[in-house]
């Protein structure tokens, strides 16, 4: 039985950068739990040289020339950005100054 | 005759002979939006204006005699996961309720040039992941064949709102069963392409190379029709094959005797609801009645199909839905933020519901150090072996046939409380999308007065061949005839 403690939880929650409660993070570490459990089944398929799958459609590279073409104006991009200013998505500080 | 429950074939003899106008059938298919919706609950926006708009340019065009297709002035509903310019696309969730793309995804683009009539934009589980709609951070759909029942999911809303007569073809997306799993609980039919087949560009990604765009229509020949309409080629998606769309009509009417039916016995197993099992069996006969051979075959790493589905998915999706973070677009909350992380933190919080927030930390789980081997990158090489299992039993059969759900539609609450046995519901559904292969849902029948539904595989890119083989089920059954009383 596989358990997924509430620090690992909080540490993948993080990751994702989701806030979580602490009663938020022991729900989902009891089902976590249950669910990676059942996934473990995987263990008993001898995948001794299989080749991980990459893509099953095209397997080929897909090339282009590198033109300049026409694309959403800035005044259009920026209809959905929460806050925006002369032409850029505003966001707080990302490199503190403290 | 109502005009709301007609086939698209059916309604383009109308229009071409000029019999009804586009604006008179979409007005009668909002009127019925409007009234029917409100017990059903199968769209999250109702696009009354645009549709009107459109239905006037289609009897234009028609008018003219310049343009027609088979889906000029026909009514649709679009799964609120593909984008439509100036239209909300919300994927039935709270960060993105008010979200109104800039640009059309291609497949919206491309039915928009045929001459199709945008109705609305249905509900669906959020970001697709769901397996009966209830996770729509909006509101349940409601089965039309039992209200209190769920219509299945991710694509709930696409199929009831089919059902229900509130569109005459409607466009869902599969990424483990999300079109063919509520085609088989709503009576509807519905395919899953071949990956690569239709264009992903402007659809919200869920898992990247899962994804699948297919309609869901009254009949096969429908359904191939608007296949034929939305496949092909995309220089915004890479992923799609540059091979021709094939006429897909062209043999449809062909008969299928002497063609190879293989029935993969890993689908027959326990756990199977017995109405579900003798309406799948007696389908079986029916192709034997039309001179198919009956081939058992094994796929034998079915069961770990669903492992192999969910760990992928946890995985991408965790990365595909990064980019909502509360800064570009979408749901913001930033009271008191410090910093862009508190935006972040506080945005996801709020904007995803309890399913979302799940698979994405399970996905930052299989793919952290420490575990990437023993869950991604083992669930990348059983997928490789799942691939095979479809290669080795298309060696000797021309399609596959297995039930897509082990039970028919389950009430609604039934299992919202434990995610794993929802989960297991998807249990015949999920192995397709790893491989990429297509596969038809078509109506066989019904158990305990709700419908059940089969899942015709096919080989690489061979829709053609599923759309034969339904076809002629659909010529000789009339399961998928019959509608609910609403």
């Amino acid at each position: 039985m596989s358990t997924i403690d509430t620090k690992t939880v909080k540490h993948v929650a993080n990751l994702v950068r989701l806030g979580i409660s602490e009663e938020e993070a022991q729900k989902f570490s009891g089902q976590f739990s249950s669910i990676i459990d059942y996934f473990n089944m995987l263990n008993e398929v001898d995948t001794e040289n299989v080749i991980p799958a990459s893509d099953i459609a095209n397997a080929e590279n897909v090339l282009r020339e590198d033109e300049v073409k026409p694309s959403m104006s800035h005044e259009e991009f920026l209809k959905n950005s929460p806050q925006s200013e002369r032409g850029y998505v505003k966001v707080p500080t990302v490199l503190g100054d403290e | 005759m109502e005009l709301t429950n007609l086939t698209i074939q059916e309604i383009h003899q109308l229009l071409i002979t000029k019999k009804i106008s586009s604006v008179e059938l979409t007005q009668a298919m909002l009127q019925r939006i409007h009234e029917v919706d409100k017990k059903v609950k199968s769209y999250v926006t109702v696009t009354d204006d645009v549709a009107l708009a459109q239905a006037k340019q289609a009897d234009e065009r028609i008018a003219k005699g310049e343009n027609i297709t088979p889906l000029t002035g026909i009514p649709f509903a679009m799964k609120d996961c593909i984008s439509t310019r100036g239209i909300k696309t919300t994927c039935s969730s709270k960060i993105l309720e008010k979200y109104i793309p800039q640009y059309n995804a291609t497949v919206t683009n491309k039915l928009a040039d045929a001459g199709a009539v945008l109705v609305g934009k249905t509900n669906m589980d959020e970001f697709g992941m769901g397996s009966s709609c209830e996770n729509s951070a909006f509101f349940n759909t409601h089965n039309p064949w039992n209200l209190d029942y769920v219509p299945g999911g991710s694509s709930g809303g696409a199929a009831a709102a089919m059902s229900a007569s509130l569109a005459t073809f409607s466009i869902g997306e599969d990424t483990g069963g999300s079109v063919r799993q509520p085609a088989s609980f709503c009576n509807v039919t519905g395919i899953k392409p071949t990956y690569g087949r239709v264009s992903r560009y402007g659809l919200i990604s869920l898992v990247s190379s899962f994804d699948g765009i297919g309609p869901m229509t009254r009949d096969v020949y429908d359904c191939a029709t608007v296949l034929e309409h939305i496949a092909g080629h995309d220089e915004n998606d890479s992923t799609t094959y540059n091979s021709p769309v094939p006429q897909y009509h062209q043999n449809i009417n062909k008969s299928v005797k002497g063609m190879k039916l293989g029935i993969p016995k890993e689908y027959f197993v326990a756990g199977m609801e017995a109405g579900v099992e003798s309406a799948i069996q007696e389908a079986i006969c029916t192709y034997e009645k039309l001179g198919m051979e009956i081939h058992e075959v094994s796929l034998p790493h079915t069961k770990y199909g669903l492992p192999v589905y969910y760990l992928l998915l946890f995985a991408e999706a965790s990365s595909n839905l990064a980019r909502f973070d509360g800064t570009r677009f979408g749901l913001s909350v930033s009271k008191n933020a410090k910093d862009v992380i508190d935006i972040y933190l506080q945005t996801r919080r709020e904007g995803f519901g309890d399913e979302v927030k799940r698979r994405i930390m399970l996905g930052a789980y299989a793919l952290s150090a420490g575990y990437y081997d023993a869950y991604y990158l083992k669930a990348q090489k059983v997928r490789t072996l799942l691939r095979r299992d479809f290669e080795t039993a298309f060696a000797t059969c021309d399609v596959l046939l297995a039930p897509i759900s082990p039970t028919t539609a389950f009430k609604i609450g039934e299992k919202t409380n434990d995610p794993l046995e929802m989960y297991l519901s998807d249990i015949y559904s999920v192995a397709t999308n790893p491989a990429g292969v297509p596969a038809l849902a078509v109506p066989v029948g019904f158990s305990n007065n709700m419908p059940v539904g089969m899942q015709l595989i096919g080989k690489h890119l061979d829709e053609a061949t599923l759309f034969q083989v339904g076809h002629a089920y659909q010529q000789v059954t009339d399961w998928h005839k019959k509608l609910p009383t609403l």
